[in-house]
């Protein structure tokens, strides 16, 4: 059988993750595309439990755990030391939930960005804080319910644009990819890899725990939000050349994702339609952005390191 | 080669010769001539080293963490609001047991806003585990550079080190410093070696989760490693002098032997009480000057045996513990409760904020204290006005 992702496994079995966690997917897929030369920068969220307790770590990469807020500066002090010290080659992965990267963070994250740091920052997405017990962050979607977004006065703002306000940055790459698309991931993320400056990856990962849904349809949910266009796959070069990864040639409705997630039990009708509305437009939106760009070779992945 | 330099340049100047391989910092009044000088001396390759000019004091910490966690000799400095920024991060840093060496200039919290001096700001970090030293003259705040880095980075220390100095009275006056010689200090200092570092070659998780079976035991080690870090100070400071002709204890004493009185002082209030005991002394008065210059590790010994025979021991504070007394007081006070000698020991408060203390006011204590036969108070103000 051919194989399309590598086969190396970097993660290994006995971490601490819920069962079907697409925050463990999104490490597993990272990783391959990384290989063993990386280092990591992981903040307070639920991968510095998933990980193990002392004195155990279920990656076979160094894992630097640090304060909430410091994913990104912690990993621009290791990628400066590592260079200090004669080793140019390994690469510091900042990896960060959504609390982390959308809210806390993001002071840290723009810094490390606007200097375009040699680093690489991965946010997987749970569109909330699930370490401390489900509560919204300004990932979590509108109308969602999480523990401080009561069903009866659920979250009224939408999910921050986190890719837009990185892209703003105009840092040289950044991306996003979903656990159920692993051959576009380690793409993504190998291309990231092979990119000089600070590149941010945003992992769509369900979260069977926080989002009230069956373990078993983590992958199928991370699907159907792409072919729902919930979470389009696409990618941003110096932050104006759009490329779109997945054009689904018939988009399924959003109901079919937001159907399967306790999260959006109390939705009605009305509002399931307003948020078909809000897809569509942001859709439209980001086809209009990736118009006009053309396919280079840069974006099939052929720019080398320096 | 002798030079003539502010204290912030001094600070600069000391990280240049421990050649400091990574440096993170933010500015804040009255710190930013070391970051403005140490970018220069990268600029010019005079220092080869990555200077990340990071967007806060926060991730200025979590870099420096970041840079020594993978091995690099790491330097940061700041002040005030910028170091209470920090403070998780001190905490991590001493956690994570990364050495690092952070200059911070004493300057008072806001509000009301202020950029003058006194120590609130670096005494707030007491508890986080960061070895303390508080410096007299631009000379010792170079030299302390290299010495926080030998003990800071010894692997039965990897405690991350502060120095202190006062914000302008030191920061920005200029003095007559004698640059170390950068192949001695290399000899002195070389190059850092650690075994226990972020590695993908050997790679491990540093600070994972940990229960109650285990954390207990990670805290006695770090204060298995503060106590042990006070005899290397000491070793440090010798093998200094040997090299430079210089060294400062963990604390200095001027005039103990028969004193009477005593004072205990730090940092540039020191200097001042210095000038105090010997006009005094040409008096015939006997008394006697104790700077702490190490305050984190505590020396306890050394303060007991300089003090105990005292008559009555009057302690200046730049500082205070809101709803308590002065810090240096509390401390010196403490250390002596189980000694059979227990001097009277006087607390006073002055120059908060920058209010100039004077050799007035110094004699103004003496003549306070000596108008009390025992402490009574728990805060003595001086120079309050109505
Ligand atoms: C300064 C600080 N504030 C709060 C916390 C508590 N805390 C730990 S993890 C977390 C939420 C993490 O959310 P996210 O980044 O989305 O990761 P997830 O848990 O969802 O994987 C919070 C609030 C903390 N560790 N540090
Ligand atoms: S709470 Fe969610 S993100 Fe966290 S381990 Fe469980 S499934 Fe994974
Ligand atoms: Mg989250």
């Amino acid at each position: 059988m051919k194989l399309t992702i590598p086969e190396q496994e970097l993660m290994q079995s006995g971490h601490l993750a819920c069962q079907g966690c697409g925050a463990t997917l999104a490490m597993r897929y990272a990783l391959k595309a990384l290989g063993q030369n990386t280092v990591l920068s992981i903040p307070a969220c639920c991968w510095s439990v998933i990980d193990g307790p002392f004195p155990y770590s279920s990656l076979k990469v160094p894992i630097f755990h640090t304060a909430f807020e410091t994913a990104a500066s912690a990993a621009s002090g290791m990628e400066a030391g590592l260079e200090m010290m004669g080793d140019k080659d390994t690469q510091v992965v900042a990896w960060a939930g959504d609390g982390g990267t959308f809210d806390i963070g993001i002071q840290a994250l723009s810094g490390a960005a606007e200097r375009n740091d040699n680093i690489m920052y991965i946010c997987y997405d749970n569109e909330a804080y699930m370490n401390t017990g489900i509560q919204r962050s300004s990932a979590t979607p509108r109308l969602s319910w999480t523990t401080t977004t009561p069903e009866n006065h659920p979250k009224e703002t939408p999910k921050k644009d986190m890719v837009g306000i990185m892209a703003a940055h105009r840092i040289p790459y950044v991306a996003t990819c979903s656990v159920a698309y692993p051959e576009d991931m380690v793409k993504k993320v190998k291309k990231a890899k092979d990119t000089q400056g600070c590149k941010f990856i945003h992992v769509f990962a369900p979260c069977p725990t926080g989002w009230r849904s069956a373990p078993e349809t983590c992958v199928k949910l991370a699907r159907l939000a792409v072919q729902t266009k919930v979470f389009p796959l696409y990618e941003i070069f110096n932050g104006v050349d759009y490329k779109i990864n997945v054009k689904p040639a018939k988009p399924k409705p959003v109901t079919e994702y937001v159907k399967l997630q306790g999260r959006f039990r109390h939705l009605t009708e009305a509002d399931i339609k307003q948020i078909q509305r809000t897809v569509d437009w942001e859709w439209e939106r980001l086809l209009k952005m990736a118009e006009g760009c053309e396919e280079t070779e840069e974006k099939k992945g052929k720019k080398k390191k320096k | 080669m002798k030079k003539v330099v502010m204290g912030n340049h001094a600070l600069s100047y000391g990280a240049m010769l421990a050649r400091a391989q990574v440096i993170a910092a933010y500015p804040i009044t009255p710190q930013t001539e070391v970051v403005g000088f140490l970018s220069e001396l990268c600029a010019d390759k005079l220092l080869d080293a990555k200077f990340i000019k990071v967007e806060s004091e926060h991730s200025a910490m979590a870099a420096s963490i970041g840079a020594s966690a993978v091995g690099a000799r790491t330097f940061t400095a700041t002040s005030a609001q910028g170091l209470a920024l920090m403070h998780e991060m001190l905490h991590w840093a001493v956690g994570a047991r990364t050495p690092v060496v952070l200059g911070n200039i004493n300057r008072a919290m806001g509000p009301p806003w202020t950029i003058w001096t006194d120590q609130n700001d670096s005494l707030s970090q007491r508890d986080t585990g960061l070895i303390q030293y508080y410096c007299e003259s631009n000379q010792e705040v170079l030299d302390t550079v290299i010495q926080a880095f030998k003990v800071s980075e010894n692997e039965r220390v990897l405690l991350p080190a502060m120095i202190v100095l006062d914000a302008f009275v030191l920061s920005h006056t200029s003095e007559v410093v004698d640059m170390p010689d950068q192949e001695l200090v290399d000899k002195y200092l070389p190059r850092r070696k650690a075994t226990y570092r972020v590695d993908p070659k050997d790679p491990h998780s540093f600070g994972n989760l940990t229960g109650p079976d285990r954390y207990y035991e990670l805290r006695y080690k770090i204060e298995r490693s503060m106590r042990e870090a006070e005899g290397l100070i000491k070793e440090a400071d010798e093998e200094f002098d040997k090299l430079f002709g210089r060294k400062y204890g963990l604390i200095e004493t001027h005039q103990i032997e028969d004193a009477e009185t005593i004072l205990v002082a730090s940092a540039t209030v020191a200097g001042t009480a210095r000038t105090v005991v010997d006009e005094l002394r040409a008096k015939g008065e006997k008394i006697g000057l104790v700077r702490v210059r190490v305050f984190r590790p505590f020396p306890f010994q050394e303060i007991r045996k300089a003090i105990e025979n005292a008559h009555r021991v009057m302690v200046i504070d730049r500082n205070i513990s809101f709803g308590h007394s002065g810090i240096f007081y509390q401390e010196v006070k403490a250390a002596m409760y189980n000694q059979p000698r227990r001097p009277p020991i006087f607390g006073y408060i002055a120059g908060l904020g920058g209010r100039d203390v004077t050799p007035e006011t110094i004699a103004e204590i003496i003549e306070d204290a000596g108008k009390r036969d025992r402490s009574e108070e728990d805060i003595i103000w001086i120079g309050l006005k109505p």
